[in-house]
């Protein structure tokens, strides 16, 4: 009879998550081969993934470093609103020219120097100051979400420019715009992660922030980029949402709070830190986006939706709590043999 | 006068992995007895505490007599039961909570209570002040009282469960003069109630005036028991050291120019007016008893702790330090005495922990990390280090302690370090890899590394340094060239030395 290594096998969470979005997918398909597979759900899913998918990514390099960011969706909305203000100014929506193609640039340009400032704050609250995540986006989620009422007293900002509507609803060759900012953006936080100092640094400090900084590393400033990543990541979805909508508004993307936290935990992501990849929080984000769709396209209640995916998820986080003890004892039974094989060397 | 002791322990011993903490140790105690328990740092005091309070169990073979009758320790509720009371030096008591329920709380559950008596409470925690002679508000937050206020309620918890025993952990270590006093007026008190007092402290005066047996242990072992007209200080501390560990003495090497010149630095609540100089080539030692503030200057020197007061003084320039970054533009770094929290990453790679420290080494075109300059600089210095198993992706807490400490020393000498600061570097590691480490530091230091070594080991202290510092309560109090040092002499000023008898 052959043995069979156990830890030969390579069971890493990101391929589980794999299975289960095929599996998902084919699931949906199945039970619903007309509507779910029709070019029209396929679109619209994929419209509306890229802005759970950044802000997804925006909380997974925060959460890495074992903190949090609940200020992500009133960012967003701040950021839009502060462009919409820009767009909606003095352009109708039958201008046409070189202005429109300035205001549009000028209002890109707001947007994502509102989210800079607003992450700026974060970091520096946090880095620099020392409070814990948790509170102070509590209170800076509050404080944006104030700043946003203040100057829109809870109404729409309408009457953009018709040519920004393409960020949200055009297509380049055949991909929606939205999926190309995503992979985009999917790309550039891969790369930064995993390929400079800042990434190494993330991860590390989510790990242990004590050894990093007692190995030189301006832990300060690693922090400050963080959140301000976070935060751009939020306004570059804030862009995606008023294109979509052609709107801004205090509470649009409001629910993808709670969800962009599940994802990214569902993703692989340690909750407490130090490990995340960026294709785990995509394939979660792709894996909520079906679910939701497709449950609401076969007509099941909502409320049932909701019950599916708190189920998925608790079911996913306890198989990755089952592997991670697994792989601990492996450790650990592999230093017990170490020690053994030490004693036998003479001192 | 013929008593029957309280407490007798037998052939006490505690293996950890790697070290015997204890070796048939015995302890004696009688009722209503002051009695001392000494021995250098490492000596075994705080196993024998921790073994009395039920934290940790002896090796099989102890005996545990209380009253004469064996008695079964397991855990601490046990020893608590059997009137055995540990006062720790942070007290262990509730910052938040009030005098009164952090007296009587822990008798209520003690008794395997499920809801809180109020009244039973107050009345339990108003009968042990009132035993103990003082007057505290028991409606006050505990962390809003003194220091001396919290250890006497600390106290008066113990005597809450009827404790026999009360053992003092550096009791005096946070007190004034007057406080001190008012402490020992209530311990005499105690005593005269038959409670009998286990002092553990450092300060060797204050036993002398309080105790009446001295229990001393070194490297482990028991060495006797005295009485107090049968010893003096310098005899008792003769009795302390002379530890028998023996490394192999490394030879010194060439000293050479001064790099770094501390002058008269302070740092209130740490450390006062420290001066030395630091030559390349090198290994200046520092030494005193635990919370002597040998870590706290040294992490001054690396931005952790920056002084309020005197200059620090870099290749002939004055520089001031804020980070460890900074530390590390100028050529210091510094191996923390908690390797695991400290100086290491557990749950990454060895690679990723080496090169930590170079990460901007490591950077190629367009600020990317380059794979191949890491791999390069990783290999090198596993390979000085002679780091195993030689596989640069184990997580570092695969490894043995001894590997761990070199990884650390990797990553830092990757960063080419003019100044080396080692805090306790050869802590919890097997006596092989410690010979290892040595003949490193020796190397280095030939190679021109200025290294300035804390280490409260006094054979490693006068195996491998050329000169020697000592420290007392924040001071600098005495200078040794290798060739004039002794454990005797080093120990002497360690516990009794004032900073007039320096001259630096």
């Amino acid at each position: 009879m052959q043995k069979i290594n156990i830890s030969k096998i390579s069971i890493n969470k990101e391929t589980i998550l794999l299975y289960v979005f095929i599996l998902t997918f084919v699931f949906m398909s199945i039970l619903s081969p007309s509507k779910f597979l029709s070019l029209g759900n396929l679109q619209s899913m994929a419209s509306q993934l890229p802005e759970l998918g950044i802000i997804s990514l925006g909380m997974m390099v925060v959460i890495i470093t074992g903190g949090i960011n609940l200020s992500i969706t009133y960012t967003a909305a701040l950021a839009g609103i502060a462009g919409a203000f820009v767009l909606s100014s003095g352009l109708g929506s039958e201008a046409t020219g070189i202005y429109v193609f300035i205001t549009i640039l000028k209002a890109l340009a707001v947007i994502l120097l509102t989210g800079f400032l607003c992450g700026l704050l974060n970091g520096y609250l946090v880095g620099s100051i020392g409070v814990a995540p948790i509170l102070v986006t509590l209170g800076t989620m509050t404080l944006y979400e104030g700043v946003s009422l203040l100057f829109t007293k809870g109404g729409a900002i309408s009457g953009f420019p018709l040519q920004y509507q393409w960020i949200g609803n055009g297509n380049i060759l055949f991909l929606p715009v939205p999926i190309v900012i995503f992979i985009l953006f999917a790309l550039l936080t891969g790369i930064l992660l995993e390929r400079t100092a800042w990434g190494r640094s993330v991860y590390m400090f989510g790990c242990n922030p004590t050894a990093t900084l007692f190995s030189g590393v301006n832990i300060k400033k690693v922090i400050m980029f963080v959140y301000i990543y976070s935060s751009v990541a939020a306004a570059l979805a804030a862009i995606i949402m008023t294109s979509r909508y052609n709107s801004a508004k205090v509470d649009y993307g409001s629910s993808y709070l709670l969800q962009s936290v599940a994802i990214v935990v569902l993703g692989g992501t340690d909750i407490a830190g130090g490990y995340g990849k960026v294709i785990g929080t995509i394939i979660a984000a792709g894996i909520i986006q079906i679910l939701s769709s497709g449950l609401n396209l076969i007509g099941i209640n909502r409320f049932i939706v909701d019950v599916t995916m708190g189920i998925l998820l608790i079911g996913v986080l306890l198989l990755n709590f089952f592997i991670n003890k697994a792989g601990r004892k492996g450790v650990m039974t592999k230093q017990q043999k170490e020690m053994k094989t030490d004693k036998k060397v003479p001192a | 006068m013929e008593q029957k002791p309280f407490l007798q322990m037998r052939n006490i011993s505690k293996t950890f992995p790697g070290v015997k903490a204890l070796d048939a140790v015995k302890l004696e105690i009688l009722p209503g007895e002051i009695h001392a328990l000494v021995g250098e740092n490492g000596a075994g005091k705080s196993t024998l505490i921790k073994i009395l309070a039920g934290v940790e169990i002896p090796d099989p073979g102890a005996e545990f007599l209380i009253d004469g009758q064996p008695a079964n320790i397991q855990q601490p509720l046990d020893s608590t039961k059997r009137g055995i009371a540990v006062i720790y030096q942070d007290f262990s008591l509730f910052p938040s909570l009030t005098v009164a329920e952090n007296i009587g709380f822990g008798r209520e559950i003690g008794q395997g209570r499920r809801f809180v008596n109020w009244i039973e409470i107050r009345e339990t925690a108003n009968r042990a002040l009132q035993e103990l002679g003082v007057e505290i508000d028991l409606n006050s937050q505990l962390e809003k009282l003194s220091v001396a206020k919290q250890q006497l309620v600390a106290i008066a918890r113990a005597l809450a469960f009827n404790a026999r025993l009360i053992i003092m952990d550096e009791p005096t270590s946070s007190l004034s003069q007057a406080e001190v006093e008012g402490l020992f007026k209530i311990i005499r008190n105690l005593k005269a109630k038959g409670i009998a007092i286990l002092f553990v402290s450092h300060k060797l005066q204050e036993l002398f005036t309080i105790a009446e047996r001295f229990t001393v242990l070194r490297d482990g072992k028991y060495i006797g028991t005295y009485l107090k007209k049968d010893l003096n200080e310098e005899k008792l501390i003769s009795l302390m050291v002379g530890r028998k560990v023996e490394f192999i003495k490394q030879p010194g090497g060439k000293v050479g120019q001064p790099i770094l010149e501390v002058k008269s630095i302070s740092k209130k609540g740490n450390f006062k007016d420290i001066s030395f100089r630091l030559h390349k080539g090198e290994i200046l030692g520092l030494t005193g008893l635990v919370g002597a503030g040998r870590s706290e200057v040294a992490q001054a020197l690396f931005g952790l702790n920056a002084p309020d007061e005197g200059d620090i003084i870099l290749e002939g320039k004055k520089v001031s330090i804020h980070s460890p970054e900074e530390a590390l533009s100028f050529g210091i770094a510094y191996i923390p005495e908690h390797r695991q929290i400290q100086g290491l990453v557990m749950r990454q790679s060895v690679a990723k922990n080496i090169t930590l420290t170079s990460l901007k080494k490591i950077r190629g075109k367009l600020g990317f990390l380059d794979n191949n300059s890491e791999k390069n600089l990783v290999n090198q210095y596993m390979q000085v280090l002679d780091i195993r198993p030689k596989n640069p992706d184990m997580l570092t807490m695969q490894l043995s302690g001894g590997n761990q400490q070199k990884v650390v020393l990797a990553k830092w000498l990757a960063t080419n370090p003019k100044i080396l600061i080692v805090d306790e570097p050869t802590n919890g590691i097997d006596v092989g890899a410690k010979a290892e480490i040595h003949r490193l530091l020796r190397q280095l230091a030939a190679e021109g590394i200025a290294v300035l070594m804390i280490s409260s080991e006094l054979p490693e202290i006068l195996a491998i340094c050329d000169r020697i510092l000592v420290m007392r309560r924040g001071r600098m109090v005495a200078e040794f060239n290798i060739d004039e040092a002794t454990q005797e002499k080093i120990m002497n000023k360690a516990f009794l030395g004032t900073a007039n008898s320096v001259s630096a």
